[in-house]
């Protein structure tokens, strides 16, 4: 396999994976991992999680395990610019790379708020250099104001109060959540914040992030002015395509890929939160924005770049978790609308499992302080197990569970 | 092949329990439990895919 190139657009958790997974597939010839950040590639997770509390985040791999034993070059703190599918060629910077086989791993870019260029105590939590400076800014003592009551926003406004801070999100929707988890199921997630002393505020929008070169003030909608020296934007996150315009890829909320991760330009693969594949579970397609699937689909998408002949389906139950105040929130599959089911505990307390119908099928679950729970259903889920298979299931837990009372 | 766990590193994700359910489990505390030290046949490619597989690169296998 000698002589041909493996470049791999992206130096975070997929394209280190796609790297290794080259390696560990006995490709011996050059790689070149190409990354828009400074750093060597890091882990995101914990940036909203143990990084915010004081935790150290070192680096995935030592520069040295990346050159030396990877023998991966290292082309970082370079965005790339654009992918030459005709010619085989990415250009990063002023250089140009050609590639034999390709893995386009460039991930997403958090939304940011309107109006808030160049304002200081204004972020997104993305990155390394995002979440230093938030941190900076808890230890401080900043009045937070968090914008979006997602997962990222949720464990932001989590992290002020374990400081003791006075916090509040700020939610456009009446209800946080909807598309991850549903409408019953978000309003139970959402109690977790009042009931932790956290100020959320539903269904307003932000009408002005005001101040005088640093942030002072949030102005909401229906007219409420919140003091802050912190902003978080927590509002999703766009895939990272912007240059792949024009390479004639296609381009729809993430580049479009078959069920091996393939474009569809010769050699050229996708993983992460950049990619949309049809994920055979579930017959569709999809785009995650989760660490499982982001590994994953990195080691597929090499293997499958390196030896297209017997490129293999990647095929998976999504998983996520978060974690809020001391609690841990876990959802596996997809929030299919067809009923929600809490089958355990309930929506005000400090323990539930609910699960998804999608048809007569067993789609998702969801578990809040059920770790024991959740794995269990993402096997079910995985083996394609009737929804009357999920009640079953969780019956017998239930009683299980009496018994040992 | 034996399993070693880095307890100062595992956080109960639960992955592992997804790809090798008869070796790994997560209890009600949230807390990783080995079902089994060491690893058959039968479960080595799973509990190598959960090695793989863990968040916190708690996991690691042994001769």
């Amino acid at each position: 396999m000698s002589g041909r190139r493996f470049v791999v657009v992206g130096a975070s958790l997929a394209g280190l994976r796609a790297v290794e997974a080259a390696r560990k597939s006995g490709f011996d010839g050059p790689i070149t991992l190409i990354g828009a950040e400074p750093h060597l590639p890091y882990d995101r997770p914990p940036l909203s999680k143990a990084f915010l509390d004081g935790a150290d985040l070192p680096a995935f791999r030592g520069e040295e395990v990346l050159r030396d034993e990877l023998g991966a070059e290292l082309v970082l703190g370079t965005a790339a610019t654009a992918l030459d599918t005709t010619a085989g060629t990415v250009h990063a910077g002023e250089r140009e790379f050609g590639y034999d086989a390709l893995v386009i791993a460039t991930g997403a870019r958090a939304r940011t708020l309107q109006g808030t260029d160049g304002l200081r105590g204004v972020h997104t939590l993305r990155t390394r250099d995002d979440a230093q400076a938030v941190r900076r800014a808890l230890d401080a003592g900043a009045r937070t104001v968090v914008v979006g009551a997602g997962f990222i926003g949720s464990e932001v406004a989590s992290a002020a109060r374990k400081r003791g801070r006075d916090v509040t999100i700020v939610e456009a929707l009446p209800t946080p959540l909807v598309r991850a988890v549903g409408q019953t199921m978000g309003a139970a997630c959402a109690a977790l914040h009042t009931r932790a002393g956290t100020d959320l505020r539903c269904g307003v929008g932000v009408e002005a992030v005001e101040g005088a070169g640093t942030v002072e003030r949030v102005r909401l909608t229906d007219g409420t002015v919140l003091a802050a020296d912190l902003v978080v934007a927590g509002i999703g996150a766009v895939p990272a395509t912007g240059w792949l315009a024009g390479s004639g890829l296609t381009l729809d909320d993430g580049v479009v890929c078959d069920e091996t991760l393939f474009t569809g330009a010769p050699g050229v693969y996708a993983a992460g939160d950049v990619a949309r594949w049809h994920n055979p579970m579930f017959g569709r397609h999809m785009r995650l924005e989760h660490w499982t699937s982001a590994a994953e689909q990195g080691a597929v998408a090499a293997r499958n770049a390196l030896d297209p002949a017997v490129a293999k389906p990647y095929s998976t139950v999504p998983y996520f978790w978060s974690d809020w105040y001391g609690s841990r929130i876990q959802f596996v599959g997809v929030p299919a609308t067809d009923e929600v089911r809490v089958v355990d505990g309930g929506p005000g307390g400090d323990h539930f499992v609910a699960l998804y119908r999608e048809g007569d099928r067993l789609a998702g679950a969801l578990t809040l302080n059920g770790q024991t729970q959740i794995m269990k259903y993402r096997g079910l889920i995985a083996r394609g197990a009737a929804w009357t298979q999920g009640l079953e299931f969780a019956g017998r837990r239930r009683s299980a569970a009496m018994e040992r009372v | 092949m034996k399993i070693i766990v880095d307890w100062n590193r595992c956080t109960g994700l639960g992955i592992c329990e997804s790809l090798a359910p008869g070796v790994f489990e997560v209890d009600d505390a949230g807390d990783l439990v080995l079902l089994s030290e060491t690893v058959s046949d039968g479960d080595l490619e799973g509990v190598r895919q959960a090695v793989e597989g863990c968040p916190t690169e708690a996991l690691r296998l042994e001769p």
